[in-house]
C-alpha cells in the first residue's frame, strides 16, 4: 500500500505482432545458428537443407505478416518509440524480405560451382592450411552464412525504421557485422576476399565511430535520441547550431558510407570485387536500401526544419557522387568492378531526390521518399539478378568477371546475354525497363523539390553512365567469342532469381502503376 | 470507347517479332513476312477507317500511370497517318529485299533479322501515333534498342563502333529531352493535377524562359535525331556499316521522328518558343542543306553517299517547318513521306550493287549498265527522286517547301535552291561513276549476265510506283497532310504571308 514509491522502472512495451516481421527472421536465425552445432554425423548432409527451409520460411512468413498488418493499417511508434511502423517501413520491410531471400537463394548454388557453393568450406581456416585442405577434401561446408544473412537483415529492417538514435546506431551493427563476415567467406581467391573484408570492416567501423559521436552531439544539443524530439528542440534551441551541424555532419558520414557517396564510396569497388559475388549481389542492393531509408528519416523526419542547410550540401555529393561514378565506371575492365562504379553513381541519382526533399500532392503523386522507394525496387531486381548471371560465366580456376571472358558471350549462351542485357538496359534507364520509371520518378521528385538544375546534371551523368552498360552489350554481343570462358550450368537457385529480377524488370517497366501507386500512397514518414 | 485500331495496329508486330524467338526452324522469314503484310493491310484498313469517320475515331485514352498523369493516349492526325502507312508500307519491303541476306552474311540467325525489323515496326507506329508526352518518349527510347541490335547483329566490318555511336547520339539527345519532359511534368503539375496529353500540355503557358529551356531540351533530341549538321556524324558511319535494309528502317523511317517531333511537339507544345527559335533552326537548315550536299559529292562510299544526301533533305524539311507558311509545312510533311521511298529505293539499289560486287566503293564500278540495262535503269530512276525530277513525288514536296519559304524568306529559299543544283550534282555524278564510263573489272567479272532478278524487281517496282504515283498525282497525299500543317499554323499564331507563288494543287 506504499503509494510514496514511484515506480523505479517501467516495464518497457512491445508489440509484438506489429514486430512480429522482424521478431521471425530473427528467430530463424537464431536457429540457424545452432544447426551447424546439431547437425552433425549422418544429419550433416541436410544442413543446406534446413538452412534454406529457414530462410525460406521466415522471409516469406515475414513478408505475409507485413503485408497483413499494412492492409489492417498498423500504423504508429512501437517498442516504447524506437521503431515507427509507417508506409515507408512497410515498404522497406516488404522490399528487404523479398530482396533477401532472392539474393540468399543464390547463396544455395551448388551446380555451376561442381558441387560446392561459393563460400568457403571452413571460413576460420588459414588459406592454404593443412585444415583448410582437409576441410575441402572432406566436403565439410559450414553453413553459418545463412543465418549471418539473416542476421544482417534483421539489422536493416531495424536500420530502415528505427525512430531514435540509438536503435539507428544498435541496427547499423548489427547488420553490418554480419556483413563483414560474409565478404570474407569466399571459396577462391580467398586472401583477395579476406582483404576485402578487412577493408571494409576498418573503414565500416571508422564510420560508425563517426556516426556514434555524431549521435552524442545530438543528444547533447537535443537531450533526446527521439527524432521526432530532436525535431520540436530545433524549433525552440537551448544551445547553439555549432552542436547541431557538427553531429549532423558526422551523422552523415556515417549513414553515406553506406549509401556509398562520395567521398565515403572507396571502400565499394574493392569490396564488390573481393567478396562471393553473391554476396556483392545481396549487399548491393540491401545495405543500399536500408542505409537509404534511414538517411531520409533521420534527415527529413528530425532535421527536416533545417532543410535549407542540408539540401546545398547534398545537392553538391549528389553531383561528385553522379559524376565519379559515371566517369570511374568507363575505364573499368572487370563486370564486377563496373556494377560496383555503377552502384555509387545510383546512389548519385537517388540523393537527387532526397535533395528535393519534394512533398507536395503527399499521397497522389509521387514524393520524394516514394520515388526513393520504387527506384531502390527497381534497382533490387535487376541487381540480384545481374549478379547472380555474373556467377554463371567462369573459366577453369572459376568464375570470371574479366570483359575478355564476357567477350562473344551472346553465341554460347543468348539467354544469359539477353537477359544480362534487360538488366544493363534497366541500370541504363532505358524504357520498357523499370530502371528508366525509377530515374524518373527520382528526377521529377528533384525537380518539383526546386533542383531543376541537378536534374540536367543528372541526365548528362546518366549518359556517360550509360556507355559503359552499353559497352558491355556490345562486348557480349559484337565481340569475338572468348576461348577460355564457358557459362556454367546453373541450378533453379540461380535461375529463380534470375527469372523474376527479369520479368519484374520488365513488368515494372510497362506497368509500373500498381506498385508506383502503392508506394505513392505509402510515401510519407510518420513523426 | 472506340475500337483500339492503332494499338492493335502497334501491337501486331511486335507480338510477330516475339513470336519469332519461339522455335519456329525455317518457317520464320515466311512468318514474319506474313505479320508484316498483315499489318499492312490493317494499317490501310485504319486509313480508310480515317478517311470515312475522321481522326476521332481512332482515339484511344486510357489511364496508364495514374499517380503521375499519363495516358495511354493514342491518335493520327494527317502526318501521324501519313508516317504509319510509310512504315507499314516499306518493312515488308524491306524484308522482302533481305530475304537472303542473313543466310549470306552468316551472322546472326534471319529470324533474329525479321523479328528486330517488325519489333522496330511496331515501337515506331506507336512513336508516330503516342498524343501522350511520355508514351511518346518511352517509344522514342525503345526504338533504339531494336536498331541497335540491327547493327551490330547484321552489319560490315566496323558494326560495333557505328553502333556504338548511333546509340550513343541518340541516347545524348534522348537523355536531355528527358530533362524537359520531366520539367513538362512539375510545370503541369504545379498547374493543378499532373497530365502528360498533348492536349492539356497545350493549355499551359510557357511563354517565358522556362518555356524557351524545356523546348531547347525537345529540340536538341530532334536535331540530333533527323539528323542536322552539325550533331549528323553517326548517321553516315551507321548507314555505312549497317545492311541497307538496316539503313532504310533508319534513315527512312526513324530520322523521320525528328522533323516529326519538332511539328507536333515543339510547335504544339512550345509555340512561342519556337517562333523565337526559328531564325537559328533556319541557318542550321540552310547549314545541313549545303553541308550535306557537298558531303554526298565528296563520299567514295555509296551507303556513305546515300546517308549524306538525307542529311540534305532533312535540312529542307526542317526549312520548311521553321518558314511557317502552310505550304512550307504540309511541304515537309509530304516531303517526309516522299523522302522515306526514295531513300528506301536508293539504299535498296545500292544494296543490290553491293551484292553483286561485294563492296560499295564507288572507285571500284564503271560501266556497268553495259552488263544490267534493267537495273541501270532503276538505278537512274532512284537518283532521279532524289534529284528532284519533275514527275516524281520529291520534285513536288520540294517545290512546296522552296515555293513557302520564298513566300516568307526569299533569301534563305534562294540559297536552298543552291542545295538542288547540287543534289543533281551528286545524283547524276554518283549514276555516271557506276553506271557508265569505261567498264571496270568489278563491272565486268561480277555483274555480267546478273541483272535485277525477280525478287529484286517486286521490291522496287511498288517503291518506285509510289515515286511516281505521288508525282504525277499528289493531291490525296497533299490532302492528308493539309490539315496538320493548318493546324500547326493556328497554334503558331503566324499568319500566311500575301501569295506570291501559286502552290501545286
Amino acid at each position: 500500500m506504499n503509494t510514496m514509491l514511484m515506480p523505479l522502472f517501467t516495464a518497457p512495451t512491445i508489440e509484438f505482432s506489429a514486430l512480429a516481421p522482424i521478431l521471425i527472421v530473427f528467430g530463424a536465425a537464431c536457429i540457424g545458428v545452432l544447426v551447424d552445432a546439431i547437425m552433425i554425423g549422418r544429419l550433416r548432409g541436410w544442413r543446406d537443407e534446413v538452412q534454406m527451409g529457414l530462410v525460406i520460411g521466415s522471409t516469406l512468413g515475414a513478408f505475409a505478416y507485413v503485408v497483413w498488418n499494412a492492409r489492417k493499417g498498423v500504423k504508429g511508434p512501437l517498442a516504447m518509440g524506437s521503431i515507427m511502423l509507417d508506409g515507408p517501413t512497410y515498404v522497406a520491410w516488404g522490399a528487404l524480405l523479398v530482396f533477401g531471400l532472392l539474393a540468399i537463394m543464390v547463396f544455395r548454388e551448388t551446380k555451376v560451382n561442381g558441387g560446392v557453393t561459393a563460400f568457403a568450406s571452413s571460413a576460420a581456416t588459414v588459406p592454404g592450411s593443412a585444415e583448410e585442405v582437409e576441410a575441402d577434401r572432406y566436403r565439410l561446408q559450414q553453413t553459418e552464412i545463412f543465418p549471418l544473412a539473416l542476421f544482417s537483415i534483421v539489422g536493416m529492417m531495424v536500420f530502415a525504421s528505427a525512430n531514435d538514435l540509438l536503435t539507428l546506431f544498435v541496427g547499423l551493427e548489427v547488420f553490418s557485422l554480419p556483413l563483414y563476415l560474409m565478404c570474407g567467406m569466399a571459396r577462391r581467391r580467398r586472401l583477395v576476399s579476406q582483404e576485402a573484408s578487412l577493408k571494409y570492416f576498418l573503414l565500416g567501423a571508422l564510420s560508425s565511430a563517426f556516426f556514434l559521436f555524431g549521435v552524442a552531439l545530438v543528444y547533447a544539443y537535443a537531450g533526446s535520441f527521439k527524432l521526432g524530439d530532436i525535431a520540436t528542440k530545433m524549433a525552440s534551441p537551448t544551445y547553439g547550431s555549432g552542436l547541431l551541424y557538427t553531429g549532423l555532419i558526422l551523422l552523415a558520414s556515417g549513414l553515406l558510407f553506406k549509401v556509398g557517396v562520395v567521398p565515403f564510396h572507396n571502400w565499394t569497388p574493392d569490396v564488390y570485387m573481393g567478396a562471393p559475388t553473391p554476396v556483392t549481389g545481396f549487399m548491393a542492393i540491401c545495405t543500399k536500401l536500408a542505409a537509404v531509408l534511414a538517411t531520409l528519416r533521420v534527415f527529413y523526419v528530425a532535421l527536416g526544419a533545417e532543410r535549407w542547410s542540408w539540401q546545398p550540401v547534398f545537392a553538391t555529393l549528389a553531383v561528385a557522387t553522379m559524376v565519379l561514378g559515371a566517369v570511374a565506371g568507363l575505364t573499368q575492365r572487370d563486370v564486377k568492378r563496373m556494377l560496383a562504379y555503377s552502384s555509387i553513381a545510383h546512389a548519385g541519382f537517388l540523393l537527387t531526390a532526397v535533395v528535393g526533399a519534394n512533398q507536395t500532392d503527399l499521397g497522389r503523386t509521387p514524393s520524394s521518399v516514394a520515388s526513393i522507394l520504387f527506384y531502390m525496387i527497381a534497382y533490387g531486381f535487376a541487381t540480384i539478378g545481374a549478379f547472380a548471371l555474373v556467377t554463371m560465366v567462369r573459366n577453369e580456376a572459376g568464375e570470371d568477371n574479366s570483359f575478355a571472358a564476357w567477350s562473344g558471350l551472346a553465341k554460347k549462351s543468348p539467354w544469359v546475354a539477353g537477359i544480362m542485357t534487360v538488366f544493363l538496359l534497366s541500370f541504363a534507364g532505358i524504357p520498357l525497363t523499370a530502371g528508366f520509371i525509377g530515374k524518373w520518378t527520382v528526377f521529377a521528385s528533384a525537380w518539383r523539390g526546386g533542383y531543376g538544375w541537378l536534374v540536367v546534371v543528372a541526365v548528362l551523368a546518366s549518359l556517360v553512365a550509360a556507355y559503359f552498360y552499353l559497352r558491355l552489350i556490345g562486348v557480349m554481343f559484337a565481340g569475338e567469342p572468348a576461348a577460355k570462358s564457358y557459362v556454367g550450368e546453373a541450378s533453379g537457385w540461380t535461375w529463380v532469381p534470375v527469372a523474376i529480377g527479369a520479368a519484374a524488370t520488365i513488368m515494372l517497366g510497362i506497368l509500373p502503376d500498381a506498385v508506383l501507386s502503392m508506394v505513392s500512397s505509402l510515401g510519407a514518414f510518420l513523426r | 470507347m472506340t475500337f483500339p485500331w492503332l494499338t492493335i495496329l502497334g501491337l501486331l508486330p511486335i507480338a510477330g517479332g516475339l513470336a519469332l524467338f519461339l522455335p519456329v526452324k525455317g518457317a520464320g522469314r515466311w512468318l514474319g513476312m506474313f505479320f508484316a503484310l498483315l499489318t499492312a493491310l490493317l494499317g490501310f484498313t485504319v486509313a480508310g477507317v480515317y478517311s470515312a469517320s475522321g481522326a476521332a475515331a481512332l482515339d484511344v485514352k486510357a489511364s496508364w500511370i495514374t499517380s503521375i498523369g499519363t495516358y495511354w493516349a493514342l491518335g493520327a492526325d494527317g502526318m501521324g497517318l501519313a508516317m504509319v502507312l510509310m512504315t507499314v508500307v516499306l518493312t515488308p519491303l524491306v524484308l522482302l529485299a533481305e530475304w537472303k541476306l542473313p543466310l549470306e552474311g552468316g551472322k546472326w540467325s534471319p529470324e533474329a533479322f525479321v523479328a528486330l525489323v517488325l519489333i522496330l515496326e511496331g515501337l515506331s507506329i506507336f512513336v508516330f501515333t503516342a498524343n501522350d508526352v511520355l508514351l511518346f518518349y518511352l517509344f522514342f527510347e525503345a526504338t533504339l534498342v531494336p536498331m541497335y541490335f540491327l547493327i551490330v547483329g547484321f552489319g560490315g566490318a566496323r558494326r560495333s563502333y557505328a553502333a556504338l555511336k548511333f546509340l550513343l547520339f541518340s541516347l545524348a539527345g534522348g537523355l536531355i529531352m528527358l530533362a524537359s519532359v520531366i520539367g513538362l511534368y512539375a510545370v503541369s503539375a504545379k498547374s493543378g493535377a499532373p497530365s502528360y496529353l498533348i492536349s492539356d500540355l497545350a493549355k499551359l503557358d510557357f511563354n517565358n524562359d522556362l518555356g524557351r529551356l524545356l523546348m531547347i531540351g525537345f529540340l536538341i533530341a530532334f536535331v540530333i535525331k533527323a539528323p542536322m549538321v552539325p550533331v549528323h556524324t553517326w548517321l553516315p558511319d551507321a548507314a555505312e556499316h549497317s545492311t541497307p535494309g538496316t539503313a532504310t528502317m533508319l534513315v527512312g523511317i526513324l530520322d523521320k521522328i525528328g522533323t516529326f517531333g519538332m511539328i507536333k511537339f515543339c510547335l504544339g507544345i512550345f509555340p512561342d518558343a519556337s517562333r523565337w527559335v526559328a531564325p537559328v533552326m533556319l541557318v542550321l537548315a540552310l547549314i545541313s542543306i549545303l553541308y550535306g550536299a557537298l558531303g554526298a559529292i565528296g563520299s567514295r562510299n555509296l551507303m556513305r553517299l546515300v546517308a549524306y544526301t538525307s542529311v540534305s533533305h532533312f535540312g529542307f524539311m526542317v526549312l520548311g517547318i521553321y518558314a511557317f507558311t502552310t505550304q512550307s509545312i504540309s511541304g515537309t510533311v509530304f516531303y517526309m513521306l516522299n523522302h522515306g521511298f526514295s531513300t528506301a529505293a536508293l539504299f535498296l539499289v545500292v544494296g543490290y550493287l553491293i551484292k553483286r560486287s561485294g563492296t560499295a566503293d564507288i572507285a571500284a564500278f564503271g560501266g556497268v549498265q553495259k552488263y544490267v540495262p534493267v537495273f541501270s535503269g532503276v538505278f537512274l530512276l532512284a537518283w532521279l527522286s532524289a534529284l528532284g525530277l519533275p514527275g516524281l513525288s520529291s520534285f513536288v514536296s520540294e517545290f512546296m517547301v522552296l515555293a513557302g519559304t520564298f513566300a516568307r524568306e526569299p533569301w534563305y529559299a534562294a540559297i536552298a535552291a543552291v542545295g538542288v543544283i547540287l543534289s543533281a550534282v551528286y545524283s547524276l555524278r554518283a549514276y555516271r561513276a557506276v553506271m557508265t564510263g569505261p567498264v571496270s573489272d568489278t563491272a565486268a567479272s561480277e555483274f555480267r549476265g546478273r541483272d535485277l532478278n525477280l525478287l529484286e524487281k517486286a521490291v522496287m517496282v511498288p517503291i518506285l510506283g509510289v515515286l511516281l504515283f505521288l508525282g504525277f498525282y499528289p493531291q490525296p497525299a497533299v490532302k492528308l497532310v493539309e490539315p496538320t500543317a493548318t493546324a500547326a499554323m493556328q497554334r503558331l499564331a503566324v499568319a500566311d504571308p500575301a501569295p506570291v507563288v501559286e502552290g501545286v494543287k
